[in-house]
């Protein structure tokens, strides 16, 4: 690798991980906004996020007697991981100096890697709500987690390969063909990031019931920067998520070189299919209602054997490879 | 380092007509259907999907009949729109509706475990697909499988549900994987006797819907488990 | 000094060790502070002079020692060379720790315990080092007797007396399987030296039903369904580093065996064998984690997940026997290379996990999940250094648990390309099997470290619990720099595994890490797949660090003390948090046929409510229970003939020799 080729990657690749960070709170912001429209409320500000965020910043935390360093620990983790995250995804452009060192499989592990620091991090102080919500969102990963993986193997089947950039490089650059079995796993991988970011059949972001809190029971001890951070961290992993799925299923737009005005084309493609997916997530958040807990392991069973289904049919249609 | 000869190579992907690509997509979302009928507990979703999956079933047989030419296609492909699109449907939300049984229905094993097992069937179906499926010359010989399949899932429905209705839609959807088979493997069936089976199915729905109002006045319910008494204690 | 010679006298001065503490058995500062440690040193020359055999290839030898005319023949190849580096890198570990661990007045006198514990690592060294069935067996047995002596060091307990006699059982069901085995594989030629079977192994139903014994005798060693029984029950058992030297050592020794039987012994593989031990494998595994999540007794939950690892290692093994079998030697080598690093990860933070247990029952005396919690504070070391090994153990990057189920995926994605109809269906779902047992490990692992060293107290006594002392923490540093190291190096490590697939399959990765970069693991090409641990460390941590200077910089860093909130619920206390049987619910429910649940529930009209659960294998009474009431039966109508006269007793041995004369003489 050339010194060029190396600073364009280095370039494209902060590029990419400033635009997640700057976007990932607009995102949720729109969300909200497509939601309160939809159920005919007055909409939010869609820029609300980055008050929030501003404003929890500046307040003091307040820390239980209780909690220990992993506490205060695990907030600079989960942001950490998630902001990986969203740099692995080949959101821009293909070309990124991170992509070799972490493939689909490892990126499911990073997502693992938040996972288990925030439950440990609800268990820590000791709470009967802390742990009920560490327990929950242990049970929704166990299930999402393989479901996740074999939507990633459907594509990797297809493509040759685990690593993402090979893959959307492949989808995306080839001549137009129908992969029935990526319908398929585009229904789980939807399925699959509902639960995962904590969204309506599953969990309720904007919920104040703390019995049916999963992702928020599991916070609730949190304040001030570290609060923050774990708001922004859902709203990155939110955004990781999208740029995923835009990734696998509308791969069209992603620039293979580094080139400025192939960038430019790609940020735009991105805007546009990125509202459009939050606007789609707030109709299918407004059109379900939120299902009881122990439904959730039907719902992500029904996501996993989707998955699988579409490895069986890419065999059998596409002829495997 | 040096890849083994059969690895394939990377940026290279298979391509097919998009007629093919248009019959695999049908042929996967009829797979689909018959797990979400499968999995479904509401009756009159239940419904629904089978009237969705009459639908692609009539697309693809449409599809078929444009891209290889053979016009008494589109006589099944109409008559397949009729019967199972409209009138079935129709009749049995008009079944539903009058005996009312607007209930969830319930299943017999958990549905995880059901689909679980109907992956098994897939794969079997699948398998066993791959001698006939090299056989048949036509273009859409490796949806074979999966018509396979959605009649193994339909049975798998048929097997499970206890109620008479969801019965009924199974015994239908089977037909509907039947007539998918037909088609891709041999271009459809003579007219004939695809008019003689959608005149049966026809009659059975009819028979079936005397038979329902029968056992309503009988046990007040129609969950299929108080006839297997009866026939007990006779 | 040859690699095998140096293996043998460090073999011998862990004898010798042993034998010191036995005859200055009273001597505690000299067994505990000296032996010990001086027995770490040996390992860590074992690991050296294994590491370097590795490379260097074959060296036999002959001891002469053992029966006339029947010597035993020893030979050092990489692959014994493998499981030896894994046996003294975690015995140094171990025995550092144990230095620190083993106190006075509890359990068999340490100078007994000090015998036992280098009689064991040296037989388990014998073991890998055999090049004949008889010495094979010899050190098997002795490596069985000499665990079972450590496990129920604490005679006095009768549950643990119980779960030894288990162990002994299952051990020498096990061995019976073995000897058969070997018995079927020398095919009545009578020469048991390994040569002497691979020259005249056999083919065809004589060499399937050899695997099926050594199958049945290594998993009853290794834990695999449904000989695991004994494990959960003897691991608690077990002092810790004994529990750890088992789980993380000796579970491995099973794994060498089978190895060695299908790879080497025997010729040709059948695609059936692999099936087999992937289809047991995956549901031991499956079984292993799930029944490690209800777990209340935190030793147990860790035995329960040693069966978890090795259900996958064996999966590993099988889909490499399936590749072998098809004839691609290259995939082989990939699902070999999987299973082996698992191995060597499983020993290093398995008995990091189980030696963090023992110093929490050190500190407490607990090993009840539900009296313990909140040991963060007190002991932050421990806590600390766990928290490597539950990360690494949950299959998490970057540390090494990671790696191996990532080249473990990787292997089941090219099952695509078998000339097989139905494998090739149903082995993405088993990736998918796998994907899901390390999500549920996960789950596991969470609740073990969160229950453990997180929230509050459970009980008052907590408050007064000590870290581990210097000793025991460095024993945990080795075993967690070691779980560090193999996650990101792992390059290193599959350039060293590569003489071992080489020899087994004919087929490694030594390229991988001498070609192109040596941080990034790609082992078929980069573009179809890479993984860098190091660099994954290193920007987690990087971003970790920069964006802590940030928010501090930028913002501020104020923090105040103040009750917890838990929604202004004032009354919180040890009591008002989940309990581990808690934690464990939403499993119970998903899983319910998995179980055997007993549950009492308290009525709303209770004095004193009172909630009880018991959660139980099902496979002790659907297999075990009746076999033993059979075995029972058996003894019984056997024991008719026991009438306790002397006339009877010459009656028998009078029939016996008149039925011999007949039958001779005819």
């Amino acid at each position: 690798m050339t010194i060029y080729a190396f600073a364009t990657q280095l370039l494209t690749q902060l590029l990419e991980l400033v635009i997640a960070l700057a976007l990932a709170p607009l995102l949720s912001g729109w969300v909200a906004v497509c939601r309160a429209r939809l159920q005919k409320r007055c909409p939010p500000p869609p820029l609300l996020p980055y008050h929030t965020l501003l404003k929890l910043f500046r307040k003091d935390v307040l820390l239980a007697h209780n909690a220990s360093s992993l506490f205060r620990v695990a907030p600079y983790i989960i942001f950490s991981c998630m902001a990986l995250a969203s740099a692995i995804v080949p959101t821009l452009s293909t070309e990124l100096l991170f992509a070799p060192a972490a493939d689909a499989i490892a990126l499911v592990g990073l997502f693992a890697l938040a996972r288990v620091f925030i439950a440990l991090a609800g268990m820590d102080v000791g709470t009967a709500f802390g742990s009920l919500g560490a327990r929950r969102e242990m049970l929704i990963g166990f299930l999402a987690e393989p479901a996740l993986l074999m939507v990633f193997f459907t594509a990797s089947i297809i493509s040759g390969s685990t690593s993402l950039a090979t893959i959307v490089g492949t989808l995306a650059h080839h001549e137009f063909v129908i992969y029935p079995s990526l319908a398929f796993a585009g229904v789980a991988f939807t399925m699959v990031s509902l639960a995962e970011n904590g969204r309506v059949p599953v969990d309720n972001p904007s919920t104040h019931l703390e019995l049916t809190m999963i992702h928020e029971a599991m916070i609730l001890e949190y304040s001030g920067r570290h609060l923050a951070l774990i708001e922004w961290a859902a709203s990155l992993k939110l955004f990781a998520y999208s740029c995923l799925g835009i990734a696998l299923f509308f791969p069209f737009g992603v620039a293979e070189s580094t080139g400025p005005g192939a960038l430019a084309v790609a940020g735009v493609f991105l805007v546009g299919k990125l509202a459009f997916g939050g606007f789609v997530l707030a109709l299918i958040e407004t059109l379900n209602a939120k299902m009881r807990v122990f439904r959730t392991p039907e719902f992500l069973g029904t996501a996993f054997l989707l998955a699988v289904l579409a490895i069986l049919v890419h065999l059998l249609l596409e002829g495997g490879r | 380092m040096n890849l083994p000869a059969w690895l394939p190579a990377l940026h290279d992907l298979p391509g097919l007509p998009l007629a093919g690509q248009l019959i695999n997509l049908c042929a996967a979302i009829m797979l689909l259907l018959a797990f979400a009928m499968l999995a479904q507990r509401r009756i009159v979703t239940l419904i629904n999907l089978f009237a969705l999956q009459g639908a692609v079933l009539c697309l693809s047989t449409a599809i078929v009949a444009l891209s290889t030419g053979q016009s008494h296609l589109w006589g099944s492909a109409l008559l397949t729109l009729l019967l199972k699109v409209i009138l079935l449907p129709w009749i049995l939300h008009r079944l539903v509706h009058k005996l009312s049984v607007k209930w969830d229905v319930e299943t017999l094993f958990n549905i995880p475990t059901t689909m679980l097992v109907g992956i098994g069937l897939v794969i079997i179906a699948f398998n066993v697909a791959q001698p006939i499926s090299e056989f048949a010359g036509t273009i859409t010989r490796s949806t074979i499988g999966i018509a396979l399949a959605c009649v193994m899932l339909a049975f798998l429905m048929m097997i499970t549900r206890s109620k008479a209705v969801p019965q009924v839609v199974g015994f239908m959807s089977m037909e509907n994987g039947l007539f998918f088979a037909a088609t891709s493997a041999t271009y459809g069936m003579p007219m004939v006797i695809e008019l003689g089976v959608a005149l049966d199915v026809l009659v059975g729905m009819v028979i079936f819907g005397v038979f329902f109002f029968q056992i309503r006045e009988k046990f007040d319910s129609l969950d299929i488990r108080h006839l297997e008494e009866k026939t007990k204690q006779e | 000094m040859s690699p095998l010679a140096l293996i043998l006298l460090c073999l011998a001065s862990w004898l010798a060790i042993g034998l010191i503490g036995a005859f200055f058995s009273r001597q505690f500062v000299l067994v505990a502070r000296i032996l010990f440690p001086l027995g770490a040193l040996v390992g860590i020359s074992v690991a050296l002079a294994a590491l370097s055999a590795i490379f260097t290839g074959n060296e036999t030898a002959m001891l002469p020692l053992g029966l006339p005319g029947l010597p035993f023949h020893l030979r050092l190849d990489a692959l014994s060379a493998f499981f030896l580096f894994l046996l003294g890198a975690v015995a140094a570990g171990i025995s550092i720790y144990a230095a620190g661990y083993f106190r006075r007045g509890q359990g068999s006198t340490p100078g007994l315990q000090c015998l036992l514990y280098h009689l064991f690592l040296a037989s388990m060294g014998g073991v890998l080092l055999a090049d004949d069935a008889y010495f094979f067996m010899v050190a098997w047995e002795s490596m069985a007797l000499s665990s079972y002596f450590l496990v129920t060091s604490d005679h006095r307990i009768a549950e643990i007396r119980r779960a030894g006699f288990l162990y002994l059982i299952v051990a020498h069901v096990g061995a019976i399987g073995i000897l058969l085995s070997f018995g079927a594989m020398t095919g009545g030629t009578g020469d048991y030296t390994f040569d002497g079977i691979r020259t005249n192994a056999p083919e065809g139903w004589l060499a399937s039903a050899a695997l099926l014994l050594a199958l049945g005798g290594f998993g009853a060693k290794a834990g695999l369904l449904p000989l695991h029984v004994w494990l959960p029950e003897a691991h608690p058992a077990a002092p810790s580093p004994v529990s750890a030297m088992m789980s993380g050592v000796m579970l491995k020794t099973a794994i060498y065996g089978l190895l060695r039987v299908t790879f080497d012994l025997l010729p040709e593989q059948q695609w059936w064998w692999g099936a087999l031990l992937l289809g047991l494998g995956l549901a031991t595994a499956l079984f292993g984690v799930v029944f490690s999540t209800v777990q209340s007794d935190m030793k147990r939950l860790l035995a329960y997940s040693s069966i978890e690892n090795i259900g996958l290692i064996f999966a590993g093994i099988g889909l490499s026997l399936v590749f072998a079998a098809n004839s691609m030697p290259l995939l082989a080598a990939l699902a070999l290379t999987a299973a082996l690093y698992h191995c060597l990860n499983h020993a290093f933070f398995k008995s990091l996990l189980f030696l963090a247990t023992g110093s929490v029952l050190h500190a407490t005396g607990q090993r009840n999940l539900g009296r313990l919690g909140g040991l963060i504070h007190r002991m932050p070391w421990v806590a600390w250094l766990a928290l490597l090994g539950v990360v690494a153990s949950a299959g998490l990057p970057p540390l090494n648990g990671f790696v191996s189920e990532w080249l473990l995926l990787q292997s089941f994605l090219f099952t695509p390309q078998l000339p097989h109809g139905y494998l090739n269906m149903l082995l993405p779902v088993a990736a998918g099997a796998i994907a899901l047992i390390a999500a549920l490990a996960g789950f596991a692992m969470v609740k073990f470290f969160g229950v453990v060293f997180l929230g509050q107290p459970r009980e008052e006594h907590l408050a007064k619990a000590h870290d581990a002392g210097r000793m025991e923490r460095l024993g945990l540093i080795w075993l967690a720099t070691g779980c560090v190291l193999l996650g990101v190096l792992p390059n290193f490590v599959i350039a060293a595994l590569d003489p071992v697939t080489q020899l087994l399959v004919g087929a490694g990765f030594a390229q991988v890490s001498a070609s192109g970069n040596w941080l990034l693991l790609a082992p078929i090409s980069e573009e179809r797949a890479s993984y860098s641990g190091a660099i994954f460390l290193g920007g987690l941590l990087a971003f970790t660090l920069a964006l802590f200077l940030v928010v501090r910089t930028v913002f501020h860093g104020r923090l105040r003390r103040a009750d917890a909130w838990d929604c202004g619920f004032p009354l919180l206390s040890g009591r008002t948090q989940d309990t581990a049987e808690g934690f464990g619910q939403p499993i119970r429910q998903v899983f319910a046929p998995f179980f055997r649940i007993t549950r009492e529930h308290p009525s709303p009209f209770d004095k004193e409510p009172h909630y009880r659960i018991v959660v139980e294998d099902p496979l002790w009474h659907w297999l075990y229970l009746p076999l033993a009431w059979l075995v029972d039966l058996g003894t019984r109508v056997v024991g008719k003939l026991q009438q306790g006269r002397i006339a009877i007793y010459l009656l028998y041995s009078f029939v016996t020799l008149l039925a011999l004369l007949v039958f001779t003489t005819r």
